[in-house]
Formats: C-alpha cells, sequence, structure tokens
C-alpha cells in the first residue's frame, strides 16, 4: 500500500461546483457536511459572544429582554441541532467509515446525498423562521411555544427535516457497518471510532422520529388548533417534556459517542500503545446508547412527577455514569508505559478527558434527587453541560479534525499555531465555564437577560474566559486556512498509525483503496516486535 | 444525611440538601484528583524521550481484574450518592402537619399570592419562622418555576396542574423567590420574596390584616368563598358533607386519604386531585360510584375552584 502521496489531489481531483452538488463519494459529502455545520458553528458562537456581552451588566445594556431571548433560543437550536449533532456523525462519520473498514463507499451513495440535500432545506427553511424569530429556547416548552407570536411550526418543520437527514445517515451507516466490511474486518477489528459510530447511528435511527413526531404535534396545535399540550382545551403541558426528552437525552449521546469513538483513536497513535480494554470500550458504547434511553426523566424532576418515577429515574440516570467511567479509565490505562508525544490531536485528546471529566463528575449532584432538586435550571446545569457537550463532544472533533486533516486535504498543519490555538482555547473554556458552576451554586437561574448585583463577579469573569476562548478558536481555524492554502503536501501516513484510512495516499483517491485491503490485524498493535517504524 | 449550614442556609431541609451537595462534592474531588493526576503524571513520564525507540512500549491490551474493579467501584459510588440524594429528597417532599398554607398562582410576570383567609398579595409571601410552609403552586399562561436559592429547593408552577413544595424557614429574614422555567420576555425580572418573620410578628399582622389598605372587609376567607361556590354550583345535590351516601363520593375526610379508584388503583387525595376530579371528573373515577359528574372546566373560574379545594380541606 502507498505510503507516500500518490496521485497529488486523490478524491479532490474534480473540480466545479457540479462536482460537489451532486457528488455521490461520501469523502466529498462528509466534507460538505463539514463545511456547513462548521459554518453553523460560528454563528451559533456568534450568538454566544452576544450573550457574553450582554451579561457584562446586571441590567440590559445593548439588546432588550426579548432580543437576548432570540439570542439563547438560536444559540441553543443552531448548536444542537445544526452543529453538534450532524457536525461528528455526518462530518467526519462519512468521510472514515468506509475508509475505516475497508470500503469503497458508503451502502447507499444516493441517499447519502439525499440526507445531505435534506439537511440543507431543513437549515433554509429554519433561515426562513427568522421573519419572527423564535424565543422559546432550544427546548420549545410548551405551552409557551404554543403561545407565542414567533414562527415555531416554520422552525419545527426545519427541524423536522434535519431530524429525517439524521436518519437517512444513521441506516446508511448501520447498513454500511454490517455489510461492507473488507475481508478479515470482524467486529472486534472495528476501530472503536466505528463503535462509536455504530452505537450513535442505533440512536438516531430509534430516537429521531420521536422528536420528529413531537413537531408535528406541536406544528398541529398550533395551525390546527388540535390540543395535545394546552391545558385549556384539555391536553397536557408536562406530555411535550416526555416526548421531547425522550429523544433529547438519547441525543445527547449522539453527540458524545463519535466523539468517545476519536479519542479511542488519537490515544494509542500518540502513545504508541495498544488501546487498553479494547471490547469494554466497544461494549460501553452500546451500553450507553441503550440505558440513554430510559433516564429523559432526569430533566424533569421538579415538573411534578410522582416522587416515585423521580426516584426511579434517578437511580437509572447513575448507571449511565459506569460506562462511561470505565471509558475514562481505559484511556488513562493506555497512557501507562506509552511514548508519548503531544501533537495537537493529542493535545486536544487529552484536554477532552480533562474537560470530560469535570462535567463528569458534575452530573452526580445533577442525577441525585436532592441536589438536582437545587440546582435544576440553574447555571450551574449550563457549566454541567457545556463541559460535556463542549468540552467533550467539540474537543473530540477539533481532535478528530487536526488528526484528520492531512488525510482529508493532503496537507499538513503548522504544529506551532495550532498549539498556541490548543492553549487559548483551554484556558478560555475553563475560565468562561468553571466560573457558572460558582454562579449556579450561588442560585443565578439560567435564561436570565438581566440578573441580580450579586452575580456580577462572574458573569464579568466568564465573558472575559469567552472572548479568549473566542480568540483561540479564530487562530485555531485560520490555522486549517492556512493549511489548506499553503500546508506543505502531507505523506499517507504522518501520525505512523495503524488503521486503514492512513493506508492510502493523502488524500485518498475517489475510490479510497487500489486494492481492496485484506484485514489481518485489529488497528492498535503497536508495541509488537514486527510494528511499524519511523 | 446529617446537616451542615452553610452557604446562608436558610432551613433545616437546606442543610441536609447541603450535605449532600458535599459528599458529592468530595467524592467528585477525589476522583477527579486520582484520574487527573494519573493522566498529568504518565503523560509527563512517558512522554516519548528517545524518538528511535517509540515502538517499544509494552503490548498491553487489557487486564480483567483491573477492569472489574473499575466497573464495580464507580457502581458502588454511584449507588451511594444515589441514595443520600433520594432520601434528603423524600424527607422534604413529605408533608409536615400543621403547616401554614400559601396558595401562589404564576403569570407572566407576576406571583399572585392567596392567604387561605382570604388575604392577598403580589410578589410577597410573608409567613411565620419556625413552622412549615406549604406552598400550592398554580399558573395560569405558560410554564413558570417557584425557586427558593436560600432552601434548596424548586418547583415547576404549571397550568391545569397543582403542584406543592415545603419547606420549614427557621431564621427570621427575607429570601429571594426567582421564576426558573423560561416563560417569555420578562423571564428574568419575575421575581418575588419569601419575607419570614418572628411567630409573634406574624400573628400581629395577620390579625391586623384589615387595617391594610381599607380593603380588608373585602376579604373573605377562600374556604368560605368555596362553600359558597360550591352551593351555588349544585355540587351538593350529588355530594355529602358527612354521613350520606349520594350519586357521588362523600366528602368528609376526604382530603388527604386514599381513594380507591376504579380498577384496581388508589390516589391520594391531594389538591392537584381534587381540581382535577373537578375539571376532568372521568380521568379518576372513584370505586363503587358512577362515571356521570360533568366537567365543571368552564363553570367554575381558577379562582373557584382554588376556593372550592380549600373549602374540601375544611371538612376532616
Amino acid at each position: 500500500m502507498a505510503e507516500e502521496s500518490g496521485s497529488g489531489r486523490g478524491y479532490l481531483a474534480e473540480r466545479g461546483w457540479r462536482s460537489w452538488a451532486f457528488t455521490m463519494d461520501h469523502k466529498r459529502i462528509g466534507v460538505m457536511y463539514l463545511y456547513t455545520t462548521i459554518a453553523f458553528f460560528f454563528i451559533g458562537g456568534i450568538f454566544a459572544l452576544l450573550l457574553r456581552l450582554e451579561l457584562l451588566s446586571p441590567q440590559a445594556k445593548y439588546f432588550s429582554d426579548h432580543t437576548y431571548n432570540v439570542f439563547f433560543t438560536l444559540h441553543g437550536a443552531m448548536m444542537i441541532f445544526l452543529f453538534i449533532i450532524p457536525a461528528i456523525p455526518s462530518g467526519l462519520g462519512n468521510f472514515f467509515i468506509p475508509l475505516h473498514i475497508g470500503a469503497k463507499d458508503v451502502a447507499f451513495p444516493r441517499i447519502n446525498l439525499a440526507s445531505y440535500w435534506v439537511f440543507v432545506a431543513g437549515f433554509l427553511v429554519v433561515i426562513a423562521s427568522l421573519v419572527s424569530p423564535m424565543d422559546t429556547g432550544w427546548t420549545f416548552y410548551t405551552p409557551y411555544s404554543a403561545k407565542t407570536g414567533a414562527a415555531v411550526a416554520t422552525l419545527s418543520f426545519g427541524i423536522f427535516l434535519i431530524g429525517m437527514s439524521s436518519i437517512l445517515t444513521g441506516l446508511n451507516f448501520i447498513v454500511t457497518i454490517h455489510k461492507l466490511r473488507a475481508p478479515g474486518m470482524t467486529w472486534y477489528r472495528l476501530p472503536l471510532f466505528i463503535w462509536g459510530m455504530y452505537s450513535t447511528s442505533i440512536i438516531q435511527v430509534v430516537a429521531t422520529p420521536v422528536v420528529g413526531v413531537t413537531f408535528l404535534l406541536l406544528a398541529m396545535e398550533r395551525l390546527l388548533g388540535v390540543a395535545f399540550f394546552d391545558p385549556a382545551k384539555g391536553g397536557d403541558p408536562v406530555l411535550f417534556q416526555h416526548f421531547f426528552w425522550f429523544y433529547s437525552h438519547p441525543v445527547v449521546y449522539v453527540m458524545i459517542l463519535p466523539a468517545m469513538g476519536i479519542i479511542s483513536e488519537v490515544i494509542p497513535v500518540f502513545s504508541r500503545k495498544p488501546i487498553f480494554g479494547y471490547k469494554a470500550i466497544a461494549y460501553s458504547s452500546l451500553a450507553i446508547a441503550f440505558i440513554g434511553f430510559l433516564v429523559w426523566g432526569h430533566h424533569m424532576f421538579t415538573s411534578g412527577m410522582s416522587p416515585l418515577a423521580n426516584a426511579i429515574f434517578s437511580f437509572l440516570t447513575f448507571f449511565v455514569a459506569v460506562p462511561t467511567a470505565v471509558k475514562v479509565f481505559n484511556w488513562i490505562a493506555t497512557l501507562y508505559k506509552g511514548s508519548i508525544t503531544f501533537e495537537s490531536p493529542m493535545l486536544y485528546a487529552l484536554t477532552f478527558i480533562f474537560l470530560f471529566a469535570v462535567g463528569g463528575l458534575t452530573g452526580p449532584f445533577l442525577g441525585a434527587l436532592a441536589t438536582n432538586v437545587q440546582l435544576h435550571d440553574t447555571y450551574f446545569v449550563v457549566a454541567h453541560f457545556h463541559y460535556t457537550m463542549m468540552g467533550g463532544t467539540v474537543m473530540g472533533f477539533f481532535a478528530g479534525l487536526h488528526y484528520w486533516f492531512p488525510k482529508m486535504t493532503g496537507k499538513m498543519l503548522n504544529e506551532k499555531i495550532a498549539r498556541i490555538a490548543w492553549a487559548l482555547v483551554f484556558i478560555g473554556f475553563n475560565v468562561t465555564f468553571f466560573t457558572m458552576f460558582i454562579v449556579g451554586v450561588k442560585g443565578m437561574p439560567r435564561r436570565y437577560a438581566e440578573y441580580l448585583p450579586k452575580f456580577h463577579v462572574e458573569n464579568v469573569i466568564s465573558t472575559i474566559g469567552s472572548a479568549i476562548l473566542a480568540v483561540g478558536i479564530a487562530v485555531m481555524f485560520l490555522n486549517f486556512l492556512q493549511g489548506l492554502r499553503k500546508g506543505p503536501p502531507a505523506p499517507g501516513n504522518p501520525w505512523r498509525a495503524l488503521s486503514l484510512e492512513w493506508q492510502t495516499p493523502s488524500p485518498p483517491d475517489t475510490e479510497n483503496f487500489h486494492e481492496n485491503p485484506v484485514v489481518t490485524d485489529w488497528p492498535y498493535g503497536y508495541g509488537k516486535p514486527k510494528g511499524p517504524t519511523a | 444525611m446529617g446537616k451542615i449550614s452553610a452557604f446562608g442556609a436558610a432551613s433545616s431541609q437546606a442543610g441536609r440538601v447541603d450535605a449532600v451537595f458535599l459528599m458529592i462534592l468530595v467524592i467528585g474531588i477525589f476522583f477527579f484528583l486520582l484520574t487527573q493526576g494519573m493522566l498529568i503524571y504518565f503523560a509527563v513520564k512517558y512522554r516519548r524521550r528517545r524518538p528511535d525507540r517509540d515502538n517499544e512500549t509494552l503490548q498491553i491490551t487489557g487486564n480483567h481484574l483491573l477492569e472489574f474493579f473499575w466497573i464495580l467501584i464507580p457502581s458502588i459510588v454511584v449507588v451511594i450518592i444515589f441514595y443520600y440524594g433520594w432520601r434528603v429528597y423524600t424527607d422534604q417532599r413529605i408533608p409536615v402537619a400543621g403547616a401554614t398554607e400559601v396558595y401562589v398562582n404564576a403569570r407572566q410576570w407576576m406571583y399572585e399570592i392567596k392567604y387561605p383567609d382570604g388575604r392577598t398579595a403580589i410578589n410577597e409571601i410573608r409567613v411565620p419562622a419556625g413552622k412549615p410552609v406549604k406552598f400550592i403552586l398554580s399558573a395560569s399562561d405558560v410554564l413558570h418555576g417557584f425557586y427558593l436559592p436560600d432552601f434548596r429547593v424548586k418547583m415547576d408552577m404549571i397550568p391545569g396542574r397543582v403542584t406543592t413544595l415545603w419547606v420549614q424557614p427557621d431564621r427570621p429574614g427575607s429570601y429571594q423567590i426567582f421564576c426558573t422555567v423560561y416563560c417569555g420576555t420578562g423571564h428574568s425580572n419575575m421575581m418575588a420574596r419569601l419575607i419570614v418573620m418572628p411567630p409573634r410578628e406574624y400573628a400581629e399582622w395577620a390579625a391586623h390584616r384589615e387595617e391594610e389598605g381599607g380593603e380588608g372587609k373585602e376579604h373573605e376567607p377562600l374556604a368560605v368563598r368555596g362553600e359558597r361556590v360550591v352551593k351555588n354550583a349544585g355540587c351538593l345535590n350529588c355530594h355529602a358533607i358527612g354521613g350520606a351516601v349520594k350519586v357521588g363520593p362523600d366528602w368528609k375526610g376526604l382530603f388527604g386519604s386514599n381513594v380507591p379508584l376504579e380498577g384496581g388503583k388508589t390516589v391520594i387525595a391531594d389538591e392537584d386531585y381534587l381540581r382535577e376530579s373537578i375539571v376532568d371528573p372521568g380521568a379518576k373515577v372513584v370505586k363503587g360510584f358512577p362515571n356521570v359528574m360533568p366537567t365543571y372546566k368552564t363553570t367554575l373560574s381558577k379562582e373557584d375552584i382554588d376556593a372550592v379545594v380549600a373549602y374540601l380541606k375544611t371538612l376532616r
């Protein structure tokens, strides 16, 4: 197999917009998803900065309360539905699943292309809803969402489409992983990224229809006056919360499992060590996906559910912690007696473990009933899910972007600038979000445009942190742009990894592999006497 | 968990919540230092020193005994945390006898307060110290929250439902109430205060209500209004208030009792059940009675229903 850069531009050789818009190459579709979702990440990030700007002062200063409410709704809805759910699965997943398992493409290339354009259509509908922007928060709780003047039905339809795209992608991946593995690629030789993606795809296929139906019911309530959720007409507002979280809780694992898969790839490569406890990591992904369906009620401990139901949901919630802890222990054990280097993918992978540990260990405060009742709907929750979702998933995404950049583009990054960006991101992140734990314990509720003066200092610190974080992310992406334009050519396997995607030229050709690969070992055989040499 | 006094805790319940918080904090810091300490130690100790020997790492692929223990230990730890979190929560949900009752209704963007004796207020609740308080919570438009940070408790306020919350304020003072469930434009300005008064001052304040604002004569105790509503609405044609069996269940001793339902289940007759039986009588039909009562959802206002509930509670 080719070690050095082969035909030069590989799958990127063809030019012109048609070669992208009508492509059925999973790699191009993956790249289109990446560009699209990263654009939403920037838009969502700008909303976040506007929120932090407003929170510099206790009183509304720059925007009205209503504008603030629109901003936090758009920040949340865009980050969740348009960035963090699709970015890793549809972007990096599309690109790397076939390469990882030694396939030429996904099982249904046309459906894959269709799912991208359905996603874009969904986004256009979301844009159309901005004529009367949403002010409900990303959770759309009824009865407010059934009454507000915002274009809730339009936005619901947009999210319905985006959900459909997500189901199509999930189905495609499940079939691909089952049917298109190269000869010798048994289940226990799959890279752990594939196990993460497989678990994620199951959740997408099972849970996403529920959110589709939920938004359909909400749209029917608004447009046709059918009362599902409006108590004045005999509906039940809490029913919406059950529906919503039955989807939206499992979906946090759609967000995190692929990122955990990336970490499981990066840590062994940069430690030159086999992954520790392969099967435990693989099965824990499935366990997290399964338990994730049983715990939605922990978002609703103060919604008047019976104390018994609360106790059961609390108990089950704690058992998500166990497979999650197993993964973290295994990653750390992988480092033991390794030969560790700290290129930017590894820095982000270690940052993932560090920040995700903070996010994970603040979970029990919210899983335990007594402290949940205290902390629910305060900034403590905001801090907790930013540590898991941004400190976890987004750091995993950044690790993946840095790790696979040479493969995707055929260019190397400037490592020095990448590290400067990392340092800014790490510092900025912690200053921004750790402060929110403190102000949350002090009692500041979330979604407040204005707040009591006693919360002022924390909010100022947090806003300063957000500025540092923003600069770090800007430097990172300027580095990506610079690498794309002027980076030195990347060798086929710059990190000397063992998984299949690195055994092709950078960037890979349209057909992925010159000859069909035959797999004889798992991808983590570092430390073996005849392992690869420098 | 025993209680601790810290962070401005304003009741013994708050101290117990703080104890759970502190327990989880200590466990969390322990595991954080353990795992991240190892992460940093390994990263420094095993950093690549000799580029030419980088493939001479150990081929360790797992260790079943180690993995067994790091599944077992977190499992035990989370069960312990669950248990204390649940115990303290359950204790604070259990009704306490002799509570002062306050009806609180939320709407965009204020809290409307009603006392059983008919006094009303906006955004200011006065209660005596040293005695349990029961908040009976409802909402007229959208979801709202009722959060008492100094007491470490909150409860959602839900249109079409009645929820309750108990606290026992130990120390006189003025405490913040926040709305925590996003409710639209004015959400962050929807606040109220809980004023805990020394018992004697409270008694004086409650007794002198007639002099306040000169409209005391208009105040009618909620239960009195409820009795009037019950008579006017024809409820007593079917329900007895002591002794007789009519078409519907007897009301005497109903509140707080365990009601057997058609189908074998039982339900505790709390405020929410009484309200539901008025607006949706078919939802939980009492065993042995026909499902014939019409809904009073459009007949009675929300205030009337509150009043009827207050009246039913007097029929002990």
